[in-house]
């Protein structure tokens, strides 16, 4: 049992039939992780890939990380999806969906499953050597914080990602500024 | 099982705190049936007479004495009405579409902070649960224009989309202004739980709307804004605006999907009118909180809830009196009557309970009544802004798709955005 569990145990939160949340949150993601590959109408693609976002923010909030289910939830099922339907809607699905599909890549594409698979049992293997043996070790009601802290720094010190962090925020200006220069043809 | 089931009545905290999965449901059923209920019959009719007499008519009447009984003719109707699904659409997307709607603005209610006690759960997240979940229902509606196959639902659901996504981020920077607020506490550690931004302005005596004044105002005041787009009321109604796109995203919608609809949208306004009050007035407490805490105030403030009961029930009576004496008008004047009588035994259950409630903390009575106090100081609130929206409708007219976009990005997207940083700058200065 994982000290996180440990902790979030003894607080008096014991999860309610855990393996078999999981079960049907990660059974939800994969089913409709392929029906986003396999549907032709991309609006249905679209509806099931929200349902797998949703259902691995389930997945974050059985790790005791409720707020990246809920940065998870604002993001990408409320605001990115949106934009990816309202982007569909303009297109002519019945033509799109009659078009010829560029998947002659198939290889590629096989090749980058295969090592992205390859990497996820590397994982699975190996990982207890990789990754520190606890996760985090402060039950769910101050998981918040502890991001926080890592991101911005308790009081008068610099947090551990404070750095990455900024660039990481740096690289997302970039790109929102591409976009805009991209399409505006005068600013 | 009686034990499992009283155990919890004497816990002072909500069913998702204690574990306690009997109650939670208990709440959850209790919430959904109040706002399923509220939203159907009261808020349906209020809305109707209320418009009804901004423009000088008398809107329903005859289903009932004074239309009371007409949202239930109207649900009948719409229950019964055939059910159809246009051969163009897509049959799966059509159908699925209203329920995500539903779905996105009840799941809300889970965190909604009614008392200290009085939530389902306290969530760590809360507000951002609330938003992230709230913003899905804008799928609903996109989904359901598109599924239509139809153009006035596809522009409509393109506007709403656009619309909703551009609100969304002043109404989230004002809201971050607010949780800024919560950690000028000793600590400085600020909350996102709905209850503990509502204990945080319990603890500084202050409700954040009159905080580091003007900057809570502005916030509070472009959430209001904002949250009045979310939901797609007038004056940003361009979705469903009828003189040019018929009825919007739900053209297409007959009986009771469209039923769902309408459930789906105000439900998301009471929600939404949830969050403003939880963040910026007080929540659940009672005015001047830091100032009329005695016990005698407490007692004057406990009776409120009776006096608002007796207060409707003498208007019931008054209108069954005032009743046209002809024999056509009969068996109007005693329902009328018999509903004003209801609405007097409630306020006198209400009395009973504050006055067996004053004494002591730790009788049954005294649970009640807090918890009545409680509900009712929160319920009155989102009142007010429920009334609000209807007034926005009475009064003003549909914006221009530029012009809502122009001050969505071009005024309130700014003001938000210089009012986080005053608020973090003033915080940082006073603290």
């Amino acid at each position: 049992m994982n000290p996180a569990l440990n902790a979030a145990v003894n607080a008096g939160m014991a999860p309610v039939a855990t393996p078999w949340f999981f079960y049907v949150l990660a059974g939800l993601a994969v089913a409709s992780g392929v029906a986003v590959i396999t549907r032709r109408n991309a609006v249905h693609s679209a509806l099931a890939l929200i349902v797998t976002l949703l259902s691995v923010a389930g997945l974050y909030l059985m790790l005791y990380a409720p707020f990246v289910a809920g940065v998870q939830i604002i993001v990408y099922a409320g605001g990115i999806m949106v934009l990816f339907l309202f982007v569909i809607m303009l297109v002519n699905i019945d033509r799109a969906s009659k078009d010829r599909q560029f998947n002659r890549i198939w290889p590629v594409g096989l090749a980058a499953a295969c090592a992205l698979m390859a990497l996820f049992a590397f994982a699975i293997v190996k990982g207890k050597a990789l990754f520190p043996d606890r996760g985090l070790s402060l039950p769910e009601s101050s998981n918040t914080q502890q991001i926080a802290s890592m991101l911005y720094g308790e009081a008068g010190r610099m947090g551990q990602y404070t750095f990455a962090f900024e660039i990481a925020s740096l690289l997302l200006l970039v790109a929102i500024l591409g976009a805009v220069i991209m399409t505006k043809k005068k600013i | 099982m009686p034990d499992f089931i009283t155990s919890y009545l004497g816990s002072k905290v909500t069913p998702g705190e204690a574990g306690n999965q009997f109650w939670a449901l208990v709440y959850v059923f209790i919430i959904f049936a109040g706002v399923a209920l509220t939203v159907m019959w009261l808020l349906n009719w209020i809305e109707r007479k209320a418009l009804a007499h901004f423009q000088v008519r008398l809107g329903p009447m005859r289903v009932g004495p004074h239309g009371l009984l007409q949202p239930f003719a109207d649900a009948l109707k719409l229950i019964l009405k055939e059910d159809i699904i246009p051969t163009e659409a897509d049959q799966f997307v059509f159908w699925v579409a209203p329920l995500i709607g539903l779905l996105a603005s009840f799941t809300v209610y889970t965190v909604i902070p009614f008392g200290p006690s009085q939530a389902v759960s306290d969530m760590n997240i809360g507000i951002l649960f609330m938003l992230g979940v709230s913003s899905l229902g804008v799928l609903g509606i996109v989904v359901a224009g598109w599924a239509s196959n139809s153009h006035y639902p596809l522009i409509g659901a393109l506007r709403s989309s656009a619309q909703m996504v551009s609100y969304e981020v002043a109404m989230g920077l004002a809201v971050v202004s607010a949780i800024l607020m919560t950690s000028m506490n000793a600590s400085g550690t600020g909350t996102l739980s709905m209850l503990g931004i509502v204990r945080a302005q319990q603890q500084q005596g202050i409700w954040f709307i009159f905080k580091f004044f003007p900057l809570g105002l502005i916030a509070f005041a472009i959430f209001a804004i904002a949250m009045v787009a979310e939901t797609n009321r007038t004056p940003f109604d361009l979705a469903e605006a009828e003189s040019e796109l018929t009825a919007g995203y739900h053209t297409e919608y007959s009986g009771l999907r469209w039923s769902l609809f309408m459930l789906a949208e105000y439900a998301a306004m009471i929600a939404v009118s949830s969050i403003a009050v939880a963040l910026w007035l007080g929540g659940w407490m009672h005015p001047f909180p830091n100032l009329l805490s005695s016990p005698t105030w407490e007692f004057i403030f406990s009776l409120f809830p009776g006096l608002t009961f007796v207060g409707v029930a003498a208007i019931a009576f008054i209108g069954a009196a005032r009743m046209p004496s002809q024999s056509f008008f009969r068996i109007q004047r005693i329902g009328l009557a018999v509903f004003a009588a209801l609405l007097g035994f409630i306020a006198l259950v209400l009395l009973v309970i504050a006055v067996a409630g004053r004494s002591g903390d730790t009788s049954l009575a005294a649970r009640f009544r807090e918890g009545i106090d409680y509900v009712y100081w929160f319920l009155l609130k989102v009142a007010v802004f429920i009334y609000l929206f209807i007034w926005y409708r009475a009064t003003w007219p549909r914006y221009r798709f530029d012009q809502l976009m122009r001050i969505g990005w071009k005024v309130m997207l700014p003001i938000s955005l210089g009012v986080l940083m005053l608020t973090a700058i003033v915080g940082v200065i006073v603290s």
